[in-house]
Order: C-alpha cells, then structure tokens, then sequence
C-alpha cells in the first residue's frame, strides 16, 4: 500500500498547534473531519475513542515518531492525516523521548488486513532515518506531500 | 594452580560458545481474526525480550528483529499468515516455546475468525 492510497493530504498539518497528546489528536481528526473524511457528526466520538486507545498503550513506539489508530465502524476507507511539531510532543512515548512526526490513522471496522498493510507501509518508512530526518523538516503541507509521494515510489527512502 | 585455573576457564568458554549457537527455528501462524496489529505485536515483543537469544521474524519478504516494535510492524501478519522465528542463543529453544505459546495456541487472547 502507498502512502497516497490513505493520506489524506488536505488534513496534514506542519506546525501542530497543541502541545500534549490529547491536543495533538483532536487537531489531527478535527483536520480529517473539516477535509470531510467522516460522517456528520462523529468527530467527537472519534477522537474520544482514539484518545481511549491511546491511553491503554501509547502509540509513540520510539526516535520521534507516534501512530496512533483506531478501527471504526463509521469509516469506509482507511484515512491518515499527518502533523508535525518543531516543539516536540510529549507523548508518553516507549522511549520517553518528545514525538515530533505524528500519522493519525483510521480504518473500517471490518478490514483488518488493509490496517495491517497501512501500518506495514507506514513503518517501513518511518524505520528508516533519513526519512523521519526528512519528515520532521517539512515546512509545508505541499513539501509534506512532495516527500511522501516520492517515497512510495522509492522503498530505499 | 595456575593450570588448573587456566583449564577451568577454556572448558567453561567451551560451554558457553555450544550454548551461544544454538539455533532454532520455527513456523508460526498467526490465528486471530484482526492479525498483529500493534497491540499482539507489543505482547510479541515483550516475550521475546524477555530471552538473551537473538530472535528473528520473517514473513517470506521482510526479516526483521522480533525485539524491535517498529520492525515487528513492518510484517503486515495477517491472519493466516506463516511466520518463520529463528531464534539464536543459550535460551533459543524457549524462546520459540514461549513464542508459540502466544502466538498459536493463545492466538493473543484474540478471537479467531468467524466461520
């Protein structure tokens, strides 16, 4: 799966404005739902149940970067939105360093290997350095955009 | 006396290298409905952390280390999907037991699919 099949690059956000965790992804899924990405209505609800899931193991698996998830019935199509923070998140993060690259993901209830395939094409990239190196530098959601289409088409980024 | 230090040494260096190489491998399916998504593959990783042994997880493209978050990610294991574990060190051959414990047999305390 490529990057372009899920971001949706209207709600990518280069200078988060909250600080703190819960901020961060209020700010992320409201982006989705102002790109209208979910139904009337649910932003709440969603973004309440991705702090949830959040809270019982935090998704900030490590070297500055965060993925938090949910499955939920009211999406039809696997959605992300992508933000940054020059400042640094705290994020409750496994390596209890500051998170500066967050990817806010969201999936049907009922397609559990297309979630599988998101998170396997989300890592492969944030794996590597020079990609998160690249990532954290975007200024702009066009330079966000330009980096994540030149990695799908470049596995090595 | 010094010789018999000297003995006592080499023979234990022996010991730990036999131990240091043991190898051993295994096939893994993964049996709950959802796959390894991130919280399996948290548990996946905690076990295998808990082993002195190097442990390595492939997927037939992808081999990656089984103590790493991120690379255990990086599998996309759907349900269904064989899993290859090779594990290496003195406690290798637990580490694959205890792997398989959780993986097949606990299938994660996850459901399995619907028939």
């Amino acid at each position: 799966m490529k990057f372009r099949d899920f971001v949706c690059f209207e709600a990518t956000i280069t200078e988060l404005q909250a600080s703190d965790r819960e901020g961060v992804i209020a700010e992320l899924a409201a982006s989705l739902d102002k790109a209208g990405m979910f139904g009337d209505g649910k932003c709440e609800e969603i973004t309440n149940q991705i702090i949830k899931r959040e809270k019982e193991a935090s998704t900030g698996l490590g070297k500055g970067v965060a993925v938090p998830h949910i499955k939920h019935k009211a999406i039809k199509k696997l959605i992300a939105a992508v933000g940054l923070s020059s400042a640094g998140i705290d994020f409750l993060a496994l390596d209890k360093q500051p998170v500066y690259s967050v990817i806010l993901l969201i999936s049907p209830a009922d397609e559990p290997d297309k979630h599988l395939k998101a998170m396997e094409s989300i890592f492969k990239h944030l794996q590597q350095e020079r990609f998160r190196s690249f990532l954290r530098q975007c200024r702009t959601t066009q330079h966000l955009e330009d980096l994540l289409i030149e990695a799908d088409e470049d596995p090595s980024l | 006396m010094t010789t018999g230090w000297g003995n006592a040494i080499i023979e234990m260096q022996a010991e730990e290298d036999t131990l240091e190489n043991v190898e051993y491998e295994a096939e893994l399916e993964i049996k709950n409905a959802e796959g390894l998504h991130m919280r399996p593959a948290m548990q996946f990783v905690d076990i295998a952390n808990r082993f002195d042994s190097e442990i390595n997880v492939s997927n037939g493209e992808t081999d990656v280390d089984a103590k790493s978050i991120m690379n255990i990610s990086m599998l996309a294991a759907t349900c269904g999907t064989k899993l290859k574990i090779r594990a290496k060190g003195p406690d290798a051959q637990k580490a694959i037991i205890a792997l398989r414990e959780l993986v097949e047999e606990k299938h994660f305390d996850e459901p399995k699919p619907k028939r």
